[in-house]
């Protein structure tokens, strides 16, 4: 009696096999086209989730005074980055052009026929345009936020509102182009898989260029050159935005295949995380042992470190060189912080050692690293240094950081300087001591610290909601801005 | 009339606050405060920098009470606010000329 049911039961299940296999074949175009454009959409809603976490991460490293500004300009730089990427940037990046920059593709305004043509540089890609498009929209939204928390707490609303135009319209597009288009970098076979250099160390070196520019903030370095801490207001603030950055970065590296067919995304999303792993210990045991605590926040830090440093060679690299990586970017980045505060360069959120120094230094490592199974199945250049005993892909990586370098750091300053000449770059000290919130936005990011909660006007109809008078309020917030009235 | 003004540990002021009722002292003020005293400040580290933070937090416990009052109230704060470490606070006592009742209006030592 069972046996018959057994039977009938793989009887069905062949049946059920051949069946499908031969819709399989007659679909299986369609089928891959689907896969890969599911995965590519939601390794970006993954990327745009990174927003939040540098959102968390910049608000938590930085004072209660001016959690609303920070927040403000992570939420804006987004909404630039995705109309400018949007209008140019796309076309500049993508588009057929020169070596230099693409020409073509305005505003995505390009008949079906003609995709494959004027974004040949992505045809690779098999998935719509609207899917290429979202994916590379999201990543240019993350290179224009990384400035925002170098330069925090002093930076003047307008000026941050024009260089994310011009991040994310011009310079970042320009930089793609070499690299991911079909410029001059990616014909010498250039290894950046998903962007150490094209996303991070353009943000990285704009973050520099700004912070030289607009200099530390008030109280930062002394006149015998101490170093003042001026510590941020939420640990968990940062540790969410770290997680969230740590999850997004999956989005960011596994999803840069912008196919699942290969399955090649799992690797990439395993080595990512065991960079940020190891850099998180490392990372955490440097601190501990240059400062004598684990310290929260270079931990923090070193998580993301290591984690922009296995972004260029993510599809690259086996997971020991991963683990490697990631080990040495975590040092790497806390003694850079500490570096960076001696050269009294005021990085409140360590965006510079992270996104800059190890951007470049992963990108590097992927010359090294480089293992010929991988850049085979992925076909761009050659293995690294540990295989060919050869420094012929080193010298090509070194070439295309220092020309990006070259490009970014010049402009940003060129740019930051036009900004601080016309508008302003900024803020009076007056604003900077008493916050960015109330000056430049007319409100507290929490309110109930800084004033009043009940108007005079209201206050007398709730005579037992007076509680929190305005003259307690009004204490705790002069005490906390340390101003004297 | 007298004010006692007590500097206390965080930490204390739950047995201090019972000690109190217990003793039948139903008006009690606390205020969050900063300050420095034999215990000086402490050291802070913040991404590979540190320094002083001269001020440290601590509790101020202001209770009213009536002369004949006094010790047995000053008695039972030191004694449920002493942990025998440097740092317990200090208790400041100073004469009240008035006490008013908002609600009613009444004066005097009964309104205590």
């Amino acid at each position: 009696m069972i046996g018959k049911y057994v039977s009938i039961l793989l009887l069905s299940i062949v049946f059920l096999a051949l069946f499908t296999s031969t819709a399989f074949a007659a679909e299986s175009d369609e089928i891959s086209v689907s896969l890969n454009t599911v995965w590519t959409m939601m390794a970006a809603f993954l990327v745009a989730f990174m927003q939040a976490g540098f959102a968390l991460l910049e608000g938590g490293l930085t004072r209660a005074k001016n959690v609303g500004n920070i927040m403000m300009k992570n939420l804006i730089d987004f909404g630039i980055a995705s109309i400018a990427f949007w209008a140019i940037g796309f076309a500049i990046a993508f588009g057929a052009g020169n070596a230099l920059f693409g020409t073509s593709g305005w505003f995505l305004n390009v008949s079906g026929d003609k995709v494959d043509t004027v974004f040949a540089s992505l045809s690779w890609a098999n998935i719509p345009l609207m899917a290429k498009w979202f994916f590379q929209m999201v990543f240019a939204g993350v290179a224009a936020t990384i400035v925002s928390g170098a330069m925090a707490e002093r930076t003047k609303f307008q000026a941050y509102l024009i260089y994310s135009a011009v991040i994310t319209g011009i310079v970042y597009p320009i930089v793609v182009h070499w690299i991911w288009g079909g410029g001059w970098l990616a014909s010498l076979g250039f290894q950046d898989f998903a962007g150490s250099t094209v996303v991070h160390s353009v943000g990285g070196w704009a973050a520099l260029a700004g912070v030289i520019i607009i200099g530390p903030r008030l109280g930062k370095y002394g006149k015998k050159g101490e170093v003042n801490p001026i510590p941020g207001h939420s640990m968990s603030m940062v540790m969410l935005g770290v997680f969230i950055l740590w999850l997004g970065w999956f989005g960011f590296n596994a999803g840069s295949t912008m196919g699942a067919m290969d399955l090649s995304f799992a690797e990439i999303a395993a080595v990512t995380t065991l960079a940020g792993a190891a850099a998180s210990i490392t990372g955490m045991l440097t601190a501990w042992a240059r400062t004598g605590k684990p310290d929260v926040t270079l931990t923090a830090g070193a998580a993301i470190a290591g984690l922009v440093a296995i972004t260029a060679p993510s599809a690259f690299v086996e997971t020991w060189a991963a683990v490697t990586i990631g080990s040495l970017a975590g040092v790497i980045y806390v003694f850079a912080v500490i570096l960076l505060d001696r050269l009294k360069i005021d990085d409140p959120v360590g965006a510079i050692p992270a996104h800059a120094f190890l951007g470049v230094i992963g990108t590097l490592f992927t010359g090294v690293f480089a293992s010929p199974r991988l850049v085979e199945a992925v076909g761009v250049g050659k293995a690294g240094l540990v295989y060919t005993g050869n420094v012929d892909q080193l010298a090509i990586q070194l070439v295309g950081v220092l020309a990006v370098f070259a490009f970014v750091f010049p402009t940003s300053i060129v740019l930051f300087k036009t900004i601080k000449a016309t508008v302003g770059l900024r803020v009076s000290p007056e604003e900077e001591i008493q916050g960015l919130d109330i000056h430049e936005h007319g409100m507290w990011g929490y309110p109930e610290q800084f004033v009043t909660q009940l108007p005079p006007s209201i206050a007398k109809h709730y005579p037992r909601a007076r509680s929190a008078n305005s003259a307690l309020g009004m204490k705790i917030y002069h005490e906390s801005e340390g101003i004297v009235r | 009339m007298k004010e006692i003004k007590a500097i206390i540990r965080h930490e204390q002021l739950e047995m201090v606050r019972d000690s109190l009722d217990q003793i039948g002292v139903k008006g009690i003020t606390i205020t969050d405060v900063k300050g420095a005293g034999q215990q000086r400040g402490f050291t802070e580290s913040y991404r590979g920098a540190t320094t002083i933070i001269h001020f440290r937090p601590k509790l101020q416990l202001t209770v009213t009470v009536n002369d004949d009052k006094l010790e047995e109230v000053v008695e039972v704060i030191m004694t449920n606010a002493r942990t025998g470490e440097i740092g317990d606070g200090k208790i400041f006592i100073s004469p009240i000329e008035e006490v008013i009742r908002i609600r009613t209006g009444e004066r005097g030592p009964d309104q205590v």
